[in-house]
């Protein structure tokens, strides 16, 4: 029993805490280590004292004991006076915390790499080996990403604050970048846990910073794309296209769920990119509506234009006014000339056009960029099928 | 907290553009250097000659080999540097900020990295 609580306490607290214990240490390691260690007593303590009333509350009053303690003899030893601040606000109280912390760990002067990481460390609570395993990189490369980052923190002077209301949007702007890159990873890996790993986070961040249309918006996309996460793939392990995704396997509350956050996001009257993208997904869960799709990626292209929108764009214009408009648009993009999807759907539409040698031409391309043999096999069909008839 | 901004331009314009235009970007500096000197922020600062004017000094044996020429050959090079003395990181990038904009016929970065602090 007392190995649940502690572990509950872990999952749900263990980053406001942490969040308290930073701003008291102002150093990410001090605050770090102290807690671990006021979690290694609560193991020695709890069973023997009982679990105490507030575990958050006890762990915190453990912890800056320790840092206290600590402090005593630094300051001893160099002779200098501790800046500890003595507080005995409970970390409920403190929700500001935890903001200053997820937005100096996602800090525009830190790599986008040096974010992830210390996002996942410090919310997250995941352990260097656990983040390592997850971006595929060796567990000392990661380990010295997160101590180099947490020494700019320290060394660079990266503020330990929450931003401006003047600057919020573009700061808020670049924490939920850190959580949708860690989505994608998860999602493109087919790694479930690490997709809800992000999905936390932002659920975490609505809680912290209400009724900010984006947040709302981001964590709407994720929830409705992780909901056919069962669906995307065969028995096989071979990735499943949309249209083909047998949709009972999607989880329909989730859907439900992503669905009345879109509604209640764009409500608030504040369009940003990551709600457009929701409302898209929205649109995908409930069936073809492809004139919609279209006019909301018209929508999106006012905040994004990237290759990568355009082309998105195009094959939802392909399929709502026609094969040859969606083309029109499509062979107007540059620069995607090594990604697959641009050529497979480049062939489709050339083929749907009937201009035949060409959307052979585009096949070949195509399968020249496929990296699995289900893609392979499958654009092979479709390119067997193009024929002058 | 003090840091040097470190101020890499691209130094090939210098031969084609006039004279006035070098001077105008020559006020402005003077101009952006009382700014910060008023906002109480410089520390210290210089401006240097052409990186065609660079010596690289280094041992080969334990003898000195000098050569001519800047250590590293790319198209922008060390031009100045400042000290300044602010609050965080933010502050100063955004001094570096104004910096670059100095910098209207020319491309320029500034590297912004922060003094060590010697405890004793």
């Amino acid at each position: 029993m007392v190995a649940a609580a502690i572990e509950t306490v872990y999952r749900d607290e263990r980053s406001r805490i942490l969040a308290t214990l930073i701003r008291w240490a102002r150093n990410l390691d001090d605050a770090e280590e102290v807690l671990q260690d006021a979690f290694a007593t609560a193991t020695t303590r709890w069973p023997a004292e009982g679990i105490p009333d507030k575990p958050a509350a006890w762990l915190l009053l453990t912890a800056k004991n320790r840092l206290i303690d600590r402090r005593r003899v630094e300051s001893r030893r160099r002779k200098l006076l501790s800046q500890l601040i003595v507080d005995t606000q409970s970390p409920e109280e403190l929700p500001d915390d935890i903001l200053r912390l997820i937005f100096t760990c996602c800090h525009p002067v830190m790599s986008p790499e040096a974010q992830i990481a210390l996002t996942l460390r410090t919310i997250g609570g995941l352990s260097t080996p656990e983040i390592a395993s997850a971006f595929l990189v060796p567990e000392s490369t990661m380990a010295q990403r997160i101590v180099r980052a947490k020494a700019k923190i320290q060394d660079a002077g990266v503020p330990y604050r929450i931003p401006n209301p003047d600057e919020l949007p573009d700061r808020l702007f670049s924490v939920l970048r850190v959580i949708y890159l860690i989505y994608n990873e998860g999602y493109s890996r087919l790694r479930h846990e690490l997709s809800s790993e992000a999905i936390s986070l932002a659920c975490q961040l609505n809680g912290w910073l209400p009724g900010q249309a984006e947040i709302e918006g981001l964590l709407a996309l994720m929830i409705l794309t992780h909901a056919r996460r069962d669906a995307r793939t065969d028995p096989n392990g071979n990735l499943i296209t949309l249209d083909e995704q047998d949709r009972s396997l999607w989880h329909a509350p989730e859907i439900k769920h992503g669905i009345l956050l879109v509604e209640q996001a764009l409500s608030r009257k504040s369009l940003g990119p990551y709600q457009l993208q929701a409302a898209i997904a929205a649109v995908h869960s409930e069936g073809e509506d492809w004139p919609q799709v279209a006019r909301l990626y018209e929508e999106l292209l006012r905040f994004d234009n990237g290759e990568v929108v355009r082309l998105n764009h195009a094959i939802a214009v392909a399929y709502a006014c026609g094969w040859q408009h969606g083309l029109t648009l499509l062979e107007s993009i540059a620069g995607l000339n090594d990604y697959l999807p641009f050529h497979a759907a480049r062939a489709q539409m050339l083929r749907r056009v009937g201009r035949i040698a060409e959307a052979r031409a585009a096949f070949d391309r195509a399968i020249r960029l496929t990296t699995n043999r289900a893609e392979r096999e499958y654009l092979s069909r479709v390119q067997a099928a193009t024929t002058t008839e | 907290m003090k840091y040097m901004l470190m101020i890499y331009e691209d130094q090939a314009p210098y031969a084609t553009v006039s004279q006035a235009e070098q001077g105008a970007l020559f006020q402005r500096y003077m101009d952006f250097t009382s700014d910060i000197q008023k906002e109480g922020k410089m520390v210290a600062g210089e401006a240097l000659q052409p990186s065609f004017t660079a010596t690289t000094v280094k041992l080969k044996n334990g003898a000195r080999v000098s050569t001519d020429g800047p250590y590293a050959e790319s198209k922008e090079q060390l031009g100045g540097y400042y000290i300044v003395d602010v609050k965080d990181i933010e502050e100063a990038t955004a001094i570096a900020e104004r910096i670059c904009r100095l910098h209207t016929w020319n491309h320029s970065y500034i590297e912004v990295r922060p003094v060590m602090v010697f405890e004793s």
